[in-house]
């Protein structure tokens, strides 16, 4: 009986929130995924119980999977991409940072905000900077490489069939490769002095400090890196709608989530690709939690 | 023990209190809504810009002028060919708060709604005005869905036009417009010796809507027409043909499409650097408006000219904006006098000198109208009526999805066997 008094205030606190959470994110991960088992294929609403059939119906869409410019390989280049690009500029950034230069506070903002600007109109600069016209129609990046002598880097940019994906990433790796920095260059303030010092004390070269000292302190950052950059690829929407607005060329299971719901009412289907999504950030984000809250215990 | 109790009961009040306090916030909303306040008749559309917006508020002007004790409120939302102003529609009729008329495309695009039990057929509206007699029978009877009339149409626009360059032509050493597909292939590739784009072209859509000119052309429309049917067969010779005509086509245009609006793409004709495009009659407005409305101002059949399609002369592949009347409209009776509004000969002459477009009445009055306009009046008395696929006339939503898909693959991998049986198995479908 007097247990309750110990941990009855904080319930009564938290409630609110486990109440809300609750109903609006679980309550409606629930709802989406029974949409996605049921027929509910049009305008209509239905319940009816259809199994997996807008999961089989999505399997053979020929928009979905596999082959070039389909939806699945489209947001496979884009996330590698994307993660990669942002890893590494990432790092480099914090890394010459984290080395002393002159006015750091100057640089840290700048790389930072392009994070600012919405992607929706970071696309429009960027659609116009990765402008594939051919000759004087051209713009951007292409007329850059042009006047400086490189003009066979000029390319088709997004328009590329095979790693036109790729090409889709460069504004969110510009977007988020800032943010990523400020993740290291806290990682790299993170590790302290006297293991570096030891480190030197011990004979260790300038490279293999970091190789062997620093990088090894860095891999929960990395990981959560991995974890916040897998998940916004995953969901692009905004990105790809304002550069290649609704083409196949540049469809993600996110676009084609929109498409299915609100022009062609097929809501199953439209729920069986969001249910599909969530599984996928889920994939990602399970062993992450799993692992912070392991360390949490040990800690 | 009381002490739990009234702990637990505190508890469970907190969390009832939680769940019913957006509900009663709701709830709230609703009662502020409810019909007892002066009569607005709320039309909902995505006429949001250019002449669109320009004709709309024209129609308000002599709609308010006329009905002092309902004036008229005017909910649109933005966005091309209404793809948000339809997302935001669906989620008010899903919530059962429908406007007291909104706009959509005439056709099969309507279908969604009528099916879900969201629009109230309007046969009597037709009856009591006579609209019937004014309209092309075979526009009343394609927009008819199970034999009952779901909308007023206001305007028509035609999507079978090629527009061209002439300077440019006469520089290519082309005499004339093409009429037949041989003259076409062979005016392409005389643009290409000389050095322009031929065919200009912009993103997916403008594919498809070429794709849908192409079809006509070859099949006619009736047999075009015919295909939109649920078990229509589609591998027949004739779409083999018109499907390899679409990609011999897709081979005259510019390597750059896919990231050019159909303005840019108009606009590399009117600048002299292509000398055709297939583009809906939309594209008048933007080559003869004013620079201050963000158009070329250029002048008809000295710096761009037109004719059908080659091999669609005779046809008017059509589209229309139109009103519906919802169920439950909130201020039904308004909503019925604008419906019999917009199909009167004065609210149809008012708007589409502005906007751009005919009147889907034969009887306008020709004075009002630009060039272009002038030219399409008289087609459209005369031309045999096919339907817009892409612009929603004669295929439902998840249909056309699949087309879309169908055709955006076809773009990349240029397989004329694939993308027909596709087609096919996408029309048993229906």
């Amino acid at each position: 009986m007097t247990n309750i008094r110990r941990w009855g205030p904080g319930l009564l606190l938290v409630s609110p929130s486990i109440v809300l959470v609750a109903v609006f994110v679980y309550g409606l991960i629930g709802w989406n995924v029974k949409v996605s088992l049921s027929d509910w294929r049009t305008a209509v609403p239905s319940s009816n119980w259809a199994g997996l059939g807008a999961y089989r119906d999505l399997k053979s869409d020929p928009a979905w999977c596999c082959g070039p410019a389909t939806n699945v390989r489209h947001i496979i280049i884009f996330t590698v991409a994307f993660i990669i690009g942002t890893l590494l500029i990432g790092v480099t950034l914090a890394f010459l940072l984290e080395k002393g230069v002159r006015g750091e506070g100057f640089f840290r903002s700048v790389y930072l905000f392009p994070m600012a600007i919405s992607f929706i109109a970071a696309g429009v600069v960027w659609r116009w900077l990765m402008n594939p016209a051919p000759g004087d129609r051209s713009t951007g990046l292409n007329v850059i490489f042009d006047k400086l002598g490189v003009g066979f880097l000029a390319n088709q940019w997004y328009l590329g069939v095979n790693w036109g994906m790729a090409a889709m990433a460069l504004p969110a790796i510009w977007a988020l490769s800032g943010y990523i920095m400020a993740l290291y260059l806290a990682g790299f303030r993170g590790v302290p002095e006297e293991l570096r010092e030891a480190a030197r004390m011990d004979g260790a070269s300038e490279y293999r400090v970091y190789r062997h000292v620093v990088f090894p302190h860095l891999r929960p950052v990395t990981l959560s890196a991995l974890i916040i950059l897998g998940h916004i690829s995953l969901k692009v929407f905004d990105l790809i709608v304002a550069i290649g607005g609704k083409q196949l060329i540049t469809q993600t299971p996110a676009v084609y989530m929109w498409i299915l719901i609100y022009d062609a009412r097929d809501y199953a289907k439209g729920a069986a690709i969001a249910t599909l999504l969530l599984i996928a950030i889920s994939i990602l984000i399970i062993p992450y939690l799993i692992y912070t809250v392991r360390s949490e215990r040990n800690a | 023990m009381r002490r739990t109790t009234i702990l637990r009961l505190a508890l469970l009040g907190a969390a009832a209190l939680v769940l019913v306090l957006p509900a009663a916030s709701f709830g709230g909303r609703s009662k502020q809504a409810s019909p007892q306040a002066a009569c607005q008749l709320q039309v909902f559309s995505w006429w949001t810009g250019g002449g669109e917006a320009a004709g709309l508020a024209k129609l308000i002007k002599i709609w308010n002028a006329n009905n002092k004790s309902c004036q008229f409120k005017n909910e649109t939302v933005a966005g091309g060919a209404g793809t948000n102003a339809k997302a935001v529609l669906a989620q008010r009729l899903a919530a059962h708060k429908p406007p007291d008329s909104f706009q959509g495309h005439a056709g099969a695009e309507l279908r969604d709604y009528i099916k879900a039990g969201q629009l109230e057929p309007i046969d009597f509206i037709y009856k009591q005005y006579h609209f019937d007699k004014v309209m092309p029978k075979s526009l009343v009877s394609q927009i008819k869905y199970g034999g009952h009339l779901y909308s007023v149409p206001v305007n028509i626009h035609r999507a079978n036009v090629l527009w061209y360059n002439p300077k440019v032509l006469k520089d290519a050493g082309i005499t004339k417009a093409p009429t037949t597909w041989n003259e076409f292939i062979a005016d392409l590739n005389k643009a290409k010796d000389a050095g322009v784009i031929p065919l200009a072209m912009g993103e997916q859509w403008t594919a498809e809507h070429l794709w849908e000119t192409v079809m006509i052309g070859v099949l006619g429309p009736a047999g075009w027409n015919a295909l939109w049917h649920k078990g229509a067969n589609w591998n027949t010779a004739k779409v083999t043909t018109a499907l390899n005509r679409f990609k011999t086509l897709l081979g005259y245009t510019n390597t750059d499409a896919a990231n050019l609006t159909w303005q840019d793409a108009g606009k590399l004709v009117a600048d002299g650097k292509a000398a055709f495009n297939v583009m809906g009659d939309w594209q008048d407005g933007y080559f003869s408006g004013t620079k201050a409305g963000g158009n070329l101002a250029l002048k008809p059949n000295k710096d761009y000219g037109w004719t059908a399609v080659p091999g669609t002369a005779g046809v008017y592949d059509w589209l229309s904006d139109s009103f519906t009347l919802p169920k439950g409209a909130p201020h039904r009776s308004a909503a019925v006098k604008w419906l019999a509004f917009l199909g009167s000969k004065k609210a149809q002459d008012t708007f589409n000198p502005v906007k751009g477009s005919i009147p889907a009445r034969q009887d306008a009055n020709p004075k009002l109208y630009g060039t272009y306009l002038k030219w399409a009046l008289k087609q459209w008395k005369s031309d045999k009526l096919a339907g817009s696929f892409f612009h929603g006339v004669v295929c439902p939503n998840a249909w056309k999805t699949k087309i879309d898909t169908a055709l955006g693959l076809f773009l990349q991998n240029k397989d004329v066997s694939s993308l027909q049986s596709t087609l096919n198995s996408a029309a048993q479908a229906g």
